[in-house]
């Protein structure tokens, strides 16, 4: 390790910039000893999505300013975590374009453009969320479903694996996350009555290494929480990155809503394993553990979240502990050793379950299930919050989360599903005269208690990062960046960008200043001081 | 012979889509056009031609994406109950209602004149700011909603319908908002714009002012109110009847 890290501080010195990336897995490991990097999806593996970089601090952040624009071609929402190393920006693009970009002036080194097929269904929008770094290659998922293999320093593709066909209704909009010799990378399409799975690939090869099946089928546990044949159409996507304990060797992927979304009766049971985190061996696949925030969901309730790994005290004593600020509403505090639940409360306005019980199973409202004539609910279809990054700081023990307040009315129909094809069963509107909201909340992870929260003028749609210089950056639908003090929830900088903010933000350092960047509209904003 | 075997087998499933179009728009479209289409809040759609859907496919987009800047909201169906709503919303055009009786000429003179309608609202190129624009609200409005509106200003403040619209830009509703400023200066009007960290008003003197929301003591938001004042004993039966007919002919530049 020491003498990479030294070979790339020379390197960096003596060349100015771009040495083109080498970021063999111990760097990814180790990703807090070098901040100035931003190495994987959530910056660590344990899905903090902080910078332990400090120069742009409270006192300072005021005199933010734009440092360069990057502009996508594409008019779908630019939803990108960049990756940086050495001198050198990764991004993805709508729809499933790459980029590697000059850190120093913002301009493309090279660009891979990848056709999509005009007949790839998307629920939500053509949209990809960031790319894999291993050693010198950068793994893109793309929206018909393969996994890419490029050349970091020339965007030459490498291999290119079908992880899934397309025409049945799978899509991939994930960043894939990179382990020591494999590349994770989950799937999307449950609107379209698909059968969720995890998969992992040789980094190298792109052979499928293993896959786990999300929806667990004849023979397997779970399976008789499916009525009939439902679970071949049960979803349980797996469509925002996950996290990685690298002692436990476990992969921790939160997974989506179960298929058809609104008609629960054609799936009875408590749909396992939609709407859950599950523990996977890394080597194998294997599930360690799981647990089911909504059993039996029938509100589109993706648990997709990524979940935040975190040692703290719980009750007094040492835990390691898995985090998360669920879409149905509730902030769940788990161990992650086994998966036991410790607590659980409402961050977000809800109108469904009365509490979680011991075992962190919702006591549910009754009636509460989506009707033929409508039935309003809180959280909406959108959830207390949804895909964009929670983050979690180290240094004020809080975690940090985008909570959307908006109630729909969900309706339910009957359904028959056809290959390829949209299988919701059932609508949504929204709330006449009800103007919805949000904020920024900081959650002590520890106790699940509200510690402070920054109103929004509507449900947001970004994700937040926390900093060693005390801050918490965040976006808005109405095009305002801001920073927040992490310690207070105080506004201390804001920035109109023009079009709504729809990424996840990220810091990183370049010739000794720092950056934080983020994306709105289609445009990628860099800011730095001046 | 064939063909007559091949009706024969389509009918009961033509019947049936029939069917479920009605459903599908007694439950999704209704509440707002009205259960015959006939308009309400939302537009008039029993009319032989629909100005922003001069073919299905245009009408099945705005079905499934809504339309940006009114009340009309997105709704997800699948492709083939697109297709079923799309024909029983067709089919409601082929029953015209009558034009909205009243003397049109007269109505406009009235909203000009007596009734100074023009004060807040805008037709065409003439009018104030104030109040919603007018120019198109014949193709927006049923008559029987402009007569509430009228009579009742703040039975239904044009209200935002913001779910599934992932893009909330600019506020689609019509709010009145008090402001404060820190060194006490008072501002009324309608909100032009907000986000998370400013706001735009314009004032019932069609003054703009722009703050930042810590440039403010107070800011209020008077959800259901209006500034407009009810018209009830301002114009005779015939006369409001004159101008309903009258707004009811107004279909914009579509």
């Amino acid at each position: 390790m020491k003498p990479i890290r030294i070979l790339c501080a020379c390197a960096t010195m003596l060349c100015g910039h771009a040495l083109w990336a080498q970021v063999p897995y111990e760097r990814i490991l180790n990703a807090a000893s070098e901040p100035g990097s931003w190495l994987t999806y959530s910056g660590n593996y344990q899905g903090y999505r902080y910078s332990a970089l400090k120069q742009i601090d409270r006192t300072n952040v005021s005199r933010l300013k734009l440092a360069w624009i990057y502009q996508t071609n594409d008019l779908n929402q630019f939803e990108t975590t960049p990756l940086v190393a050495d001198g050198v920006m990764y991004i993805s693009e709508p729809p499933s374009h790459a980029a590697a970009l000059d850190l120093r002036t913002g301009r493309p080194l090279w660009m891979f453009r990848r056709i999509v097929p005009s007949d790839v269904r998307a629920c939500c929008g053509q949209v990809n969320r960031g790319l894999a770094i291993l050693n010198n290659t950068l793994y893109l998922a793309t929206l018909d479903a393969h996994l890419l293999a490029l050349d970091a320093k020339t965007g030459h593709l490498l291999w290119d694996t079908v992880v899934a066909d397309y025409k049945t209704g799978y899509s991939i909009t994930v960043a894939p996350l990179a382990l020591d010799d494999k590349i994770i990378v989950g799937m999307a399409g449950g609107e379209y009555g698909v059968r969720g799975f995890l998969d992992a690939y040789d980094a190298k090869t792109g052979k499928r290494a293993w896959r786990f099946w999300t929806v667990p089928g004849p023979g397997e546990a779970g399976h008789e929480t499916w009525a009939g044949d439902s679970w071949k159409q049960g979803s349980a996507t797996t469509w925002v990155t996950g996290v990685y304990d690298p002692t436990l060797h476990l992969i921790y992927w939160g997974t989506g809503n179960p298929g058809p979304d609104y008609d629960g009766d054609v799936r009875r049971g408590d749909d396992l394993y939609a709407d859950s985190v599950v523990a996977l061996d890394a080597a194998t696949g294997k599930l360690k553990w799981h647990f089911q925030f909504t059993p039996h969901d029938t509100h589109d309730w993706d648990s997709t979240q990524t979940p935040i790994l975190i040692d703290a005290n719980f009750r007094g004593s040492p835990r390691k502990l898995v985090v998360v600020a669920n879409r149905n509403g509730f902030l769940y505090v788990l161990d992650r050793q086994s998966g036991e639940f410790l607590t659980g409360k409402p961050f977000a306005k809800e109108t469904w379950a009365k509490e979680l019980d011991d075992h962190g199973r919702p006591v549910l409202m009754p009636d509460m299930d989506p009707k033929p004539e409508g039935l309003v609910a809180y959280p909406g279809v959108h959830g207390g919050t949804n895909w964009f990054s929670q983050s979690y700081s180290p240094d004020t023990h809080l975690m940090y989360v985008a909570m959307r307040e908006e109630g729909t009315t969900f309706y339910r129909a009957t359904a028959q599903y056809t290959v390829g094809n949209i299988y919701t069963a059932g609508g949504i509107h929204g709330l006449p005269g009800v103007e919805p909201s949000g904020a920024i909340e900081a959650l002590d992870p520890s106790t699940a208690e509200k510690k402070w929260e920054f109103p929004l003028h509507s449900p947001p749609w970004a994700g937040v990062l926390s900093t060693a210089g005390g801050l918490v950056f965040g976006g808005a639908n109405e095009g305002n960046i801001f920073a927040l003090d992490a310690t207070s929830g105080k506004p201390l900088w804001d920035f109109q960008a023009g079009a709504p903010v729809q990424g996840n933000p990220i810091s990183y350092q370049f010739e000794g200043k720092q950056y934080i960047a983020l994306t709105a509209g289609r445009a990628l904003l860099v800011f730095g001081m001046e | 012979m064939r063909a007559i075997i091949a009706w024969i087998l389509l009918l009961p499933s033509a019947l049936l889509a029939a069917e479920t179009g009605e459903k599908l728009f007694q439950t999704h479209c209704a509440p707002c056009h009205g259960p015959k289409g006939e308009g309400g809040r939302g537009a008039n759609l029993a009319v032989r031609k629909l100005p922003r859907a001069p073919d299905d496919a245009a009408l099945a987009a705005i079905i499934a994406t809504g339309i940006p800047g009114t009340q009309m909201p997105a709704t997800r169906m699948t492709a083939e109950e697109s297709a079923q709503l799309v024909r029983f919303v067709r089919s409601l055009g082929k029953s015209q209602s009558a034009a909205v009786p009243g003397d049109r000429a007269n109505g406009e003179k009235l909203f000009w004149s007596k009734g100074n309608c023009g004060q807040c609202h805008t037709v065409g190129a003439r009018g104030g700011h104030i109040g919603p624009d007018l120019t198109d609200v014949g193709a927006r409005r049923g008559p029987a909603y402009l007569r509430t509106s009228i009579l009742q200003p703040e039975a239904d403040i044009p209200e935002n319908f913001a779910s599934y619209r992932k893009l909330i830009y600019m506020p689609d509703n019509y709010l009145r908002v008090h402001a404060v400023t820190q060194d006490g200066k008072e501002i009324t009007g309608e909100r032009v714009d907000e986000d998370t960290f400013t706001i735009q008003i314009r004032d019932d003197q069609d003054h703009l002012f722009s703050f930042r929301k810590d440039e403010l003591r107070e800011l209020r938001k008077d959800w259901g109110k209006s500034p407009m004042p009810s018209y009830q004993g301002v114009f005779s039966a015939q006369e409001l009847q004159d101008v309903i007919a009258w707004l009811a002919s107004l279909q914009g530049a579509l």
